[in-house]
């Protein structure tokens, strides 16, 4: 379509007012979207130093490159910085940030002073972590197992848990926020069962984030009193229980999963629907489930403790439970296959995002399947298979679906366009370099090698080289977005208001939105993606 | 003021007879309170959570350790804890008589009561220094320098740092529930609330009534354990 003849609108969201002051103390939804854009970017690529360290250190068997206990603190930072400043927060505080209120009709969050003050404690929380990081950084892994963490670590825990305890406050408000704003903000017409999947995904998402991430922050504190003042709580020598701390961990970073990866999930809706300019088969059942995997989510806690002791009984109950997750997850993705099925594709950069994403979170959770069976995750427990699984879901899933999203909405956001080639070779090395850096993992931990070692037997060094010959490709694939939306800033053709022709009230307003999004409340008439009453024909 | 973003805020303010109290993202001051009140509903699950895995540390350890417990329980100071069960549970009616009074537009009651509901807090905050430094003199305090005499001195060591953990937790959110308070008297005094708008003295109130009831749990959570054996 010719975008060429769409004059760029005066006033907007991003040229209304001018200034650093005029960021830092917006309470816009879609700068504080943006703010959160610029320190999720800044930490995806901090990890990913630190993940390009664990790289370069085991393409050889030998401990060359770093030291042992610096190799505990590369992957450890890694973990932190991707998990707590990347993969919770990239697509419900930059993504969901910017079109929730868009997308239900409303002017902003329902408390957006508060919504400043949650970017505001990240930013405090990621200092303190960073400050960790610089002074030395922490080598516990991103789990804080006690009491390694509360004893003997000699490394920087406190500050990193008074940095991760801080952040998890911010995760909280903007659940807090996002649900009173679903329930109390939606524009008239606009009901439950109209509202896009990617809003009952976020709704699910808050769900997670307020009832699990209290629990991570008394549990660090416990860990942080522990280390500080010598309570107790997780102490063997005084009768504690170390396994309580994993539990208590756990039932927060394992519905953490489940933050990191609905969010993402609703993005695939949305995304799919406009490129295969069709409904999303079965509505219902694709809502449901995500309030399914968030309510699930909180049952399955203990598979990751199969190995630490518990209880056979409560192993078999857990067990059955990270079966039964799983329903849910395969529901979404054959109803989004059933979307594509007869639809009029439209290949766009987001949809092969989409494409990517299918098919990874396609292996990333059948694998989980292996580690839910209690007699094989005895063998697989902390080896690369499991690094390679949760990868396929945080990365190939997650970030897919974040980069979806950016790439749906960054028209909507900036009102310019990128170079939609680059952006499917983005996709397309992402999908290559991705696949290539953690299929050799899955056979790796299936040999035995474990995670969490600078040095392996020599027989495993082709797998690792493969690894990490994989892991550039996919640091070229992640880099290119970074020139081409930069590029798209100040030269890409404007996009106008709806470059994708999709359904939606987010797509209704102008390109870059107005400061308060629409110009009067809008009035929904019609349900989520009637593409069948826009045209089909696109290309 | 409602902060509207242009120009034309005192001019809409005109036409619709705006209310200073509404933000310019709600409808109606009905749609804003209604946000409020969802929204700290929702904060008060949110500490529910946060305070439950302190609870679920002290029930794990109370079944494994039950002669810990009850020795540790009775090394508090009970007329103390009861005091303070009475002061804060006094503290709440007053606090509901000043969201009353705040309904009702009594502007001066709900200045008063907000001020008696501060008083009683920081009676109790001022009893909870005087246990505390009782627990310092004793050495019954967590870490290197825990002395206990008695055949469970290590598990009663993991039932003082819960007690520490639960109370202190609980006293900070006093601390910050102090704060609260002052600043809603100090708009109550400037009469911003009128029966038409007064959710922040609400709200401030759930908050109170909250960290209220976590006492009621703690109280014979950590007092009450084996008093009947003492008894005896």
């Amino acid at each position: 379509m010719s975008t060429s003849a769409v004059a760029q609108p005066g006033v907007n969201y991003l040229n209304v007012r001018h200034g650093l002051a005029s960021w830092l103390l917006t309470k816009d939804h879609k700068r504080i979207g943006i703010l959160y854009l610029l320190v999720v970017t800044f930490a995806f690529f901090l990890g990913g130093v630190f993940a390009a360290g664990i790289r370069v250190e085991l393409t050889t068997p030998q401990g060359d490159f770093v030291a042992a206990d610096t190799y505990n603190r590369l992957f450890t930072m890694h973990g932190i910085a991707m998990v707590f400043f990347v993969l919770i927060p990239a697509v419900p505080a930059v993504i969901g940030n910017f079109v929730l209120p868009l997308m239900i009709g409303a002017k902003d969050v329902a408390f957006p002073k508060i919504n400043l003050l949650s970017w505001y404690i990240f930013v405090i929380g990621f200092t303190f972590t960073v400050g960790a990081m610089l002074i030395g950084g922490v080598d516990t892994g991103w789990t804080f197992y006690t009491p390694y963490s509360s004893n003997f670590s000699s490394s920087n825990v406190m500050l990193t848990g008074v940095g991760v305890f801080i952040t998890g406050f911010s995760s909280i408000l903007t659940g807090l926020n996002f649900m009173v704003t679903i329930h109390r903000m939606r524009a008239p017409g606009m009901t439950w069962f109209r509202l896009p999947l990617l809003v009952w995904a976020l709704y699910a998402t808050s769900l997670v984030q307020i009832l699990g991430t209290p629990v991570i922050a008394i549990t660090v504190l416990m860990m942080a009193l522990e280390r500080a003042f010598g309570f107790g709580i997780f102490d063997p020598r005084l009768g504690g229980d170390p396994v309580l701390f994993q539990h208590l961990f756990w039932f927060y970073s394992h519905p953490a999963v489940y933050i990191m990866i609905l969010p993402p999930m609703g993005v695939i809706s949305e995304v799919i629907a406009c490129f295969s300019r069709k409904r999303v088969f079965g509505y219902s059942f694709v809502a449901f489930s995500s309030l399914a995997i968030a309510v699930f989510g909180f049952l399955v806690w203990a598979h990751h403790l199969f190995v630490a002791g518990i209880s056979p009984y409560s192993a078999m109950v857990f067990s059955f439970l990270s079966f039964a997750v799983a329903i849910p997850s395969a529901v979404k993705t054959f109803n989004w296959t059933a979307t594509l099925y007869k639809g009029a594709i439209w290949w766009k950069t987001p949809m092969m995002f989409v494409f990517g994403f299918l098919g990874l979170f396609l292996v990333g959770g059948l694998t989980g399947l292996f580690l839910a069976s209690l007699g094989l995750d005895v063998h697989m427990h902390d080896t690369y298979f499991v690094v390679a699984h949760f990868h396929y879901i945080m990365v190939g899933g997650a970030i897919m679906g974040y980069f979806a999203g950016l790439h749906f909405y960054w028209p909507k956001m900036t009102g310019r366009m990128y170079s939609d080639s680059l952006g499917k070779l983005s996709a397309l090395l992402i999908f290559v370099g991705f696949n290539l850096t953690f299929f050799p993992q899955f056979v790796l931990g299936y040999l035995g090698m474990p995670r969490r070692y600078h040095v392996y037997p020599e027989e495993f060094q082709v797998l690792n080289v493969l690894s990490s010959a994989g892991a550039s490709v996919l640091a070229v694939g992640y880099i290119l977005p970074l020139f081409y939306f930069m590029y798209s800033l100040k030269k890409g053709p404007l996009a106008g208001d709806n470059p994708w022709l999709a359904t939606g009230l987010e797509w209704q307003t102008q390109s870059p939105p107005l400061p308060e999004n629409f110009p009067q409340t809008p009035v929904v008439h019609e349900d989520a993606y009637e593409y069948s009453k826009r045209g089909a024909k696109v290309a | 003021m409602p902060r509207l973003p242009n120009g034309l805020a005192t001019h809409a303010e005109h036409v619709h007879g705006h209310h200073p109290a509404l933000q310019h993202h709600f409808e109606t001051l009905e749609q804003q309170h209604e946000a409020s009140t969802l929204g700290m509903w929702i904060f008060l699950v949110t500490e529910v959570m946060f305070f439950g895995g302190l609870f679920l540390a002290y029930m794990l350890y109370r079944i494994w350790y039950p002669q810990a417990w009850s020795e540790g329980s009775l090394e508090l100071d009970i007329v103390l804890g009861g005091v303070n069960t009475v002061v804060l549970i006094g503290s709440s009616l007053t606090m509901a008589l000043a969201v009353r009074a705040a309904q009702t537009g009594q502007q001066r009651a709900t200045v008063n009561w907000l001020l008696v509901t501060m008083a009683l807090g920081l009676t109790f905050l001022v009893i909870k220094f005087f246990e505390y430094e009782h627990k310092f003199e004793l050495n019954h305090v967590p870490g290197p320098n825990f002395v206990f005499e008695g055949p469970h001195a290590d598990q009663v060591q993991i039932f003082i740092s819960l007690y520490f953990a639960m109370t202190g937790l609980h006293a900070l959110h006093m601390i910050i529930g102090f704060g609260i308070l002052s600043t809603v008297a100090w708009m109550a005094h400037k009469g911003r609330f009128s029966p038409a708008w007064y959710t922040p003295v609400e709200m401030s109130g759930l908050y109170w009534h909250f960290v209220d009831i976590v006492w009621i749990f703690l109280f014979p959570l950590l007092y009450l354990v084996d008093r009947a054996h003492q008894l005896s």
